[in-house]
């Protein structure tokens, strides 16, 4: 559920007073706004420009940019699946797969209880431990379809 | 650009100004550049035109196409060329056996992703995408297009997410983002050009799109200003103008100049036939310099409008309907009412008004016209009504009756203060190139008693907002100087050298009197007295200075005293005579300069020389073998006057709409409905032509040889492209007009009346046709001691030889709030219309403007009840109307705003007849009012509307 305008207003006049003189604040805003809200609403991006002297466009071109500013609220937990190549080779599709099966959602997408969001991610970093995924921030190695399910057994209790 | 249809040669990237040379070999020639200088346009220099996409010169390189790519000897890998500047010494290679690998590489990559619809493209012929297949050998693609972003849907029928429908939602333009390659060009242009950064890329990788504003919006609904540099910069069909969809390609270009603002951007009206297909800013136009706004590059339709009258018409009465006639009966009638005037009233009881619209060639004629055939020196002109003040205040302390700078100038500005002027909307192109400068640092002091877009906008913000009580500009100009003379921040030896030290002397101790001092007039102008010192000490401490003003500077019962008060700054400060400084009117319309110039005004000659002076009189009298009458005539506010009186019977009025422009529009309408002949130029019937009893249909800038004078003194050419409409040119129309009346003219071309102007204007003796033709554009002075023109005046020395110091004595207008009248209404205009809006009205810039409404503060507007979008009723001592408020924090309490753009709103019935002391300029900018909500339009709109629509029947033919 988004907030009420309002609300949203008013914090984040909040997080703009608390950067207020910071050199290159637009991409720290950003993050303190889905670190407040847990997305970055719409609204509060008219207000962002105006307040950095920027345009509606330019700061629209920054979120954009970064696939993690999210435009709508998460589910509970976000599990993010690693979708490139080292991950690829060692069989990232599959358990991708039986992800999205088990969940019964798509990319991008919420479980109706608003538990779960899948995500594909382009490289962790961890590719030594393919196939590589990351469950609320935490990075898990050598997922597998065992390994899936523990974890969705772990964050759906 | 898209160019290769009629070529305008593209260098790639823009030029260096550095003044250090490098010279370099490329492909074995050598060439010499100034430091700074891509690769890519030192090879253009020498004709070799290196494969590329994402660059062009109006923009800075961006290198993301990869197809400029070349070799360097010496150098590993294949560097973009656009980004790469030239060292002294370089081999460079622009083509070998791994550059035309690469590139056709990379061009297999953008047409996989790319539409072959080239046969049915509206770009097709005109698309560098299209043009560099060519330029690189690409026969064929390796890579199937499995994703796209140009398939609707896909094989199996499903729709395909990526592909995004086309944007038409501006009325000039779309966006069709199934063509587009994203080089990032409009986005670009958006910012470096313009100014607006309406645009963006969003997303990124394969995700990456064009989005005009965020997410949410469209073209129309985003910041975008329809300038067209877009449109311009764009390399394929993406972002087309729609005439072009409609019409196709062009295949001829006319360099000629934009009919609307003072700036005098120059255009390539492109052609088809005679069909007028796209009107393009010319690159090498020096006021412009490439660039536009909506109105010159788009709003050309009303050319051709359906209301345009195309044959003259006239009436015995204003009761009665027009009927159609040839121009024969036309003229016969005319000729005979103002002849059997001049014989029953005497020739002091007709006269004419000259238009800031018409070329200075026709306006010329029309005040010749009652010069030497009425007699009398009963002209004035529109210029009376914006810029007269400029006039006088300039004369009277540099000697000449114009801005010092031309635009060019505001590149090496540091800080500018702008004055009673919103560029933004009045002169756009002006306030791209101020907005640029303001980007590279310098900065912005903004007077204005409403917080315009450049006081906080996109990327800019004003230094200053000094925002005072409208009528007050004196007190503020005066507290500047109070400020730099008391802490000693004027320039000494300028004052000593350039102006008179004795007058300084008078000057310096009037400002620094301390009731002139901020903290003194600050009750007064509502101006923070720290901040104005501040913005004081900025502009005498900051560089260099330059001052632009506008309207809000003139339109005052002192607009001549500010602007005199404005000289003055300058001359203290040390800001004239060199470039980036400087005192620059912005003027209104497109030849205000111009008509000024040609003698409309009733007491000068053209050349600004007085009617009293014999020695110029006998030149003009020898010439036209005429007696010219030695006493001023008439300014339009008196024949006004004596028309209701009863001694003025008969006026010419070409292109003017005084109806609607001047101010206390009922006196106008008593006036004109008082006098026996009126004779109304204009493309359309305007609101003066409802007391007309002749109408002349006149013709557009397209279908006219002519000259404008810009406000930056600038002539230049306008070309006709096509035929009048209407049969005649409007100094043809003029010219039968006065034959009629027996003058016995006998031009064939514009250019022989430019002829005419050079031999009797010392300051135009060096223009003519052949040296305009020659040098794109001339700025006066042009004589025998400037041959090349003047760019910048008073180097050496003020024209009138020591610069003068006038006292600037503050007196508050009569025009006071009180308890019937508490609020101050003050006038402006829209980016999107024009004036009046006789043409813009007439095009689609109503999407952007179809109303004027009245802005008002939240505070004032809860205690009267009212709400955003109603109806509101505005009173003034003069009149009432009524118009729908919007609540903005824009203006101060207290001030309530408006445009005039449009004849329902009837601005001017509210604004009152106080005038400017000096030059009778009307007191547009201060009228007090009280505003209350109201059901719709009042009584008098009502009465208005219906004399409107009776005096506008014409005949049926029969």
């Amino acid at each position: 559920m988004t907030l009420q305008t309002a609300e949203i207003l008013s914090r984040v006049d909040d997080i703009l007073a608390a950067h207020d003189g910071l050199e290159g604040p637009l991409l720290p805003i950003l993050h303190a706004i889905q670190e407040s809200f847990g997305y970055v609403p719409q609204d509060a991006l008219p207000v962002i420009a105006k307040s950095l002297n920027l345009s509606r466009a330019e700061v629209h071109g920054v979120m954009s940019f970064y696939h993690d500013f999210r435009e709508d609220p998460a589910g509970r937990h976000v599990l993010k699946l690693c979708r490139a190549e080292a991950c690829q080779s060692m069989g990232a599709d599959r358990v991708a797969a039986h992800a999205q099966n088990k969940l019964g959602i798509e990319w991008h997408e919420t479980t109706r209880d608003g538990q779960v969001t899948l995500e594909p991610i382009f490289c962790l970093g961890l590719c030594a431990c393919a196939p590589a995924a990351m469950i609320d921030g935490k990075l898990v190695g050598r997922v597998d379809e065992a390994r899936i399910d523990s974890i969705l057994a772990g964050v759906s209790a | 650009m898209k160019d290769f249809i009629i070529p305008d040669r593209d260098f790639g990237t823009p030029a260096a100004k550095s003044k250090t040379m490098v010279t370099l070999t490329i492909d074995g020639f050598d060439i010499t550049v100034p430091e700074g200088t891509s690769i890519m346009r030192a090879a253009a220099e020498i004709g070799i035109t290196v494969p590329k996409l994402c660059a062009t010169d109006s923009i800075d390189a961006f290198g993301s196409c990869r197809l400029c790519l070349v070799e360097i000897e010496g150098r590993a890998g294949t560097p973009a060329s656009c980004t790469t500047p030239v060292a002294p010494g370089l081999k460079v290679h622009t083509q070998n056996a791994k550059l035309k690998q690469l590139r056709r590489g990379v061009m297999e990559l953008y047409i996989s992703d790319h539409p072959l619809d080239c046969l049915t493209c509206s770009a097709n012929g005109d698309c560098e995408l299209q043009d560099m297949a060519g330029a690189v050998g690409l026969r064929d693609v390796r890579y199937e297009a499995v994703e796209t972003h140009f398939k609707a849907k896909n094989t199996s029928g499903e729709a395909n997410p990526q592909y995004l429908p086309k944007d038409d939602s501006n009325p000039y333009f779309s966006y069709d983002p199934a063509k587009c390659i994203v080089c990032s060009r409009c986005v670009r242009a958006c910012e470096e050009v313009q100014g607006t950064f309406a645009l963006t890329i969003e997303g990124r990788g394969f995700d990456s799109r064009i989005s005009f504003g965020a997410k949410t919006d469209t073209a129309i609904t985003s910041d975008c200003v329809s300038c067209g540099a877009c449109v311009q910069a764009c390399p394929t069909a993406t972002l087309q103008e729609k005439s072009i969809i409609e019409i196709g390609t062009p295949e001829r270009s006319v360099i000629t100049t934009c009919a609307y603002c003072g700036v005098g951007c120059s255009f390539k009206a492109e052609m088809r036939g005679d069909e007028l297909v796209r009107m393009v800013p010319y690159k090498h136009g020096k006021a412009n310099r490439g660039h536009s706004c909506v109105k010159g590059r788009f709003a050309y339709g009303y050319a051709s409008h359906k209301d345009r009258i195309l044959s003259p018409m006239i009436r015995d009465s204003i009761n009665d309907p027009w009927k159609e006639v040839s121009w024969p009966e036309a003229m016969e009638f005319a000729a005979n009412r103002m002849n059997g005037l001049i014989a029953k009233h005497g020739r002091h009881s007709v006269g004419v008004i000259t238009s800031s619209r018409c070329t200075n060639e026709e306006t010329f004629l029309v005040q010749k016209l009652t010069r030497a055939v009425f007699q009398n020196n009963n002209t004035d002109t529109c210029a009376r009504v914006c810029h007269s003040p400029t006039g006088y205040g300039l004369g009277q302390t540099f000697g000449t009756s114009a801005g010092t700078q031309d635009f060019d100038s505001v590149e090496e500005t540091d800080v500018v203060i702008l004055i009673g002027a919103n560029p933004t909307d009045g002169h756009p192109v002006f306030a791209s190139r101020l907005k640029k400068r303001l980007r590279a640092g310098a900065k912005l002091i903004v007077v204005d008693p409403r917080r315009i877009d450049l006081v906080d906008s996109a990327h800019i913000k004003a230094a200053h907002h000094l925002q005072l009580t409208p009528g007050t500009n004196v007190a503020v100009v005066t507290a500047i100087a109070h400020t730099i003379v008391t802490e000693g921040l004027f320039d000494e030896e300028f004052i000593r050298t350039r102006c008179d030290w004795d007058e300084f002397q008078d000057y310096a101790a009037f400002v620094a009197d301390p009731r002139h001092s901020p903290e003194a007039t600050q009750l007064l102008t509502g101006v923070k007295a720290e901040e104005l010192r501040a913005a004081a000490r900025l502009f005498a401490r900051g560089g260099n200075g330059a001052i632009y003003y506008g309207l809000g500077v003139t339109e005052h019962s002192q607009g001549s005293t500010t602007v005199i008060g404005i000289a003055n700054l300058a001359m203290l400060t040390g800001n004239i005579g060199r470039r980036g400084v400087g005192v620059n009117p912005l003027r209104g319309q497109n030849n205000v300069q111009g008509s000024c110039d040609m003698g409309s005004f009733p007491h000068e000659l053209p050349g600004y020389r007085h009617v009293k002076n014999d020695s110029v009189r006998e030149v003009f009298e020898s010439l036209w073998g005429v007696k010219i009458d030695n006493e001023p005539g008439l300014r339009i506010p008196n024949m006004l006057d004596a028309a209701v009186e009863g001694t003025f019977k008969g006026l010419y009025c070409q292109g003017e709409d005084i109806l609607q422009s001047d101010p206390d529009t009922k006196h106008v309408a008593a006036g004109l409905a008082a006098m026996e002949c009126v004779i109304v130029h204009d493309l359309f019937l305007n609101e003066t032509a409802n007391y007309a009893h002749v109408f002349f249909p006149g013709s557009s800038f397209l279908e006219k040889d002519g000259t404008f004078t810009n406000a930056e003194r600038r002539i230049n050419r306008v070309r006709k492209v096509m035929a009048p409409k209407q049969g005649y040119a409007d100094w043809e129309v003029t010219q039968m007009f006065a034959n009629a009346m027996g003058a016995g003219w006998a031009y064939t071309h514009p250019s022989q009346i430019m002829d005419e102007i050079a031999m009797l204007t010392p300051s135009f003796a060096g223009v003519n046709y052949e040296r305009l033709e020659e040098m794109g554009s001339i700025q006066w002075p042009c004589n025998e001691q400037a041959p090349e023109g003047t760019p910048l005046m008073h180097i050496d020395g003020f024209v009138r030889g020591k610069g003068k110091f006038i006292v600037t004595e503050y007196v508050a207008t009569d025009e006071k709030t009180g308890p019937r009248f508490p609020l101050l209404l003050t006038t402006g205009r829209i980016l999107s219309q024009y004036n009046v809006g006789a043409q813009t009205r007439r095009t689609e810039n109503v999407v952007w403007h179809d109303e004027d409404v009245l802005e008002i503060h939240p505070h004032d507007a809860e205690v009267r009840g009212v709400r955003d979008g109603q109806f509101v009723k505005l009173a003034s001592r003069s009149g009432e109307t009524s118009l729908k408020a919007k609540i903005t924090d824009r203006v101060s309490p207290g001030v309530v705003y408006t445009t005039f753009h449009h004849p329902d709103t009837q601005a001017n019935v509210i604004t009152t007849d106080y005038s400017d002391w000096a030059t009778n300029c009307p007191e547009y900018k201060v009228t007090a009012v009280q505003v209350s909500p109201s059901n719709g339009p009042t009584e008098w709109q009502e009465e208005y509307n219906a004399q409107a629509a009776h005096s506008r029947r014409v005949l049926a033919a029969e």
